[in-house]
């Protein structure tokens, strides 16, 4: 179980977004649409201090942190709770893929290399790069990049996979790759919280769409409703400008 | 015309010092690179007084002669301070070349470790892992790379700066030229000699430094 109470973020005189609230259960599918500029990225780096926060508290599986109180501790244990998907991947660049995926396991979970590169492979065979552990960073397509940056997170075995928009930088051809991996990590349930403009993927995947606008939330609904039939003006002007060009249907 | 007979003569004679100027560099470049690294990461994690220390030592080893340096740390110092009476010629140079040559590369270590891209700092902490963690495991691997041209200069630099050395009474390369040339007046066989010696030296390194940049740069292919 995850939840945000009250958080604030502000930079530099200017407030982010105030007072947002949101929970989600174990093995549920969230996925946060909205403006560009209205702090989605920002939420969700709130949430493993990426960014910290100025105010609210944070809750992650056991874990329940005052933000403005948080201590080093707090904070490392909150990060071992979530994982990360970057939108430009972030992947360890003096590491092979498999190292990329075996770090943590090594460093921060203080697992043996072996047995954590037996691990990692077998993530590798998941992701559908069992071929490429030995492949550095620069070698791989965008694609294969996310991909390996999606296993680093999933051997994590965090509580909540944060995502944040992990398409946006890829060329058209790598996007399906990547969105059916998070596909196929919904099927089995694994929790996770979704930033992206992919409209279809939210559809399909998401248990709740949460919209976002301005600095706050907007609505949260089920994909069904709040696709078909938003209850506040700004959801539904943004889906139509969103949705209209993609020949999808509008609300 | 040139004494080729008398070079040739010579050259084993001065090969013979070959092993003290390169174990004064080597000897040097280690702690000076442990140094830099220290000082380095002080700078970029700015901590506190130790950062402001830092800043003084790499001004005031930047800013003043490596002669003047080394004649302030044989010659000045043990009127100072008097247990420094018995330091030796070879002592002095290593302290010397050891200090000048850290706040040199203390910069650009600095500058390794602050270009190397945010993404892979924000990666590091998000799966968990403390400062120090972060700097051992994947900023300053990725610092050497980026840094190791410059640090092979300065190396390069050491050994020739090792000559200094023959002003505090040391009989290394250099020294050892300078009392054959003395004994002989052939002073530009001697000299062309040595100099055909350190520059074949910096030769082998550089070849050694292409090597290097080549291992490092292995995970960059595409």
């Amino acid at each position: 179980m995850i939840s945000l109470q009250g958080i604030t973020k502000r930079f530099s005189g200017h407030t982010v977004f105030k007072d947002i609230d949101l929970s989600l259960a174990q093995g549920e599918i969230i996925v946060i649409i909205g403006p560009s500029g209205t702090g989605k990225s920002t939420l969700l780096r709130c949430i493993n201090f990426l960014e910290r926060p100025d105010a609210g508290r944070l809750q992650v599986g056991d874990l329940s942190v005052d933000t403005q109180r948080a201590s080093r501790a707090d904070i490392l244990a909150l990060r071992r709770r979530t994982a990360f998907v970057f939108q430009n991947y972030g992947l360890f660049a003096n590491k092979t893929a498999l190292e990329n995926i075996s770090e943590g396991m090594i460093v921060v979970d203080k697992l043996p290399k072996a047995k954590a590169h037996v691990r990692a492979r077998e993530i590798l065979e998941r992701i559908g790069l069992a071929d490429k552990a030995d492949a550095y960073p620069a070698s791989l397509s965008g694609g294969q990049q996310q991909r390996v940056g999606i296993g680093r997170a999933m051997a994590a075995n965090a509580d909540v996979i944060l995502f944040d928009e992990p398409t946006s930088s890829l060329d058209p051809q790598w996007v399906e790759e990547v969105l059916s991996l998070m596909k196929q990590l919904a099927v089995e349930r694994q929790t996770m919280i979704v930033v992206t403009h992919e409209m279809q993927f939210a559809r399909e995947v998401a248990d709740r769409v949460v919209f976002m606008d301005e600095g706050g939330i907007v609505e949260e609904a089920p994909p069904e409703e709040l696709f078909t039939a938003p209850k506040d003006e700004r959801t539904r002007h943004f889906l139509r400008k969103i949705l209209a060009p993609t020949g999808q249907a509008v609300p | 015309m040139l004494n080729l007979e008398y070079m040739w003569g010579l050259l084993p004679v001065l090969l013979r010092y070959l092993p003290l100027t390169l174990q004064m560099a080597t000897i040097a470049m280690f702690f000076a690179l442990i140094l830099a690294c220290l000082l380095a990461v002080v700078r970029v994690s700015k901590v506190p007084f130790l950062n402001g220390f830092s800043l003084l030592f790499i001004s005031f080893f930047r800013g003043t002669p490596l002669l003047v340096q080394l004649f302030l740390f044989y010659y000045g110092l043990p009127q100072l301070i008097s247990a420094l009476i018995s330091i030796t010629g070879v002592t002095a140079a290593v302290l010397g070349l050891t200090l000048h040559f850290s706040a040199y590369m203390a910069e650009s270590i600095r500058a390794a470790i602050v270009g190397i891209d945010r993404s892979q700092t924000e990666a590091a902490l998000s799966i968990g892992m403390t400062q120090s963690q972060l700097m051992r495991r994947i900023i300053l691997p990725q610092a050497t790379r980026v840094a190791t041209p410059t640090l092979m200069n300065y190396f390069i630099d050491m050994i020739k700066a090792t000559s200094l050395a023959f002003t505090l009474g040391v009989t290394e390369l250099m020294g050892a030229t300078q009392k054959e040339a003395a004994g002989s007046f052939l002073y530009l066989e001697a000299f062309l000699l040595v100099a055909l010696i350190y520059w074949a030296i910096v030769e082998v390194l550089s070849w050694g430094q292409r090597r290097l940049e080549i291992y490092l740069n292995k995970a960059y292919q595409r």
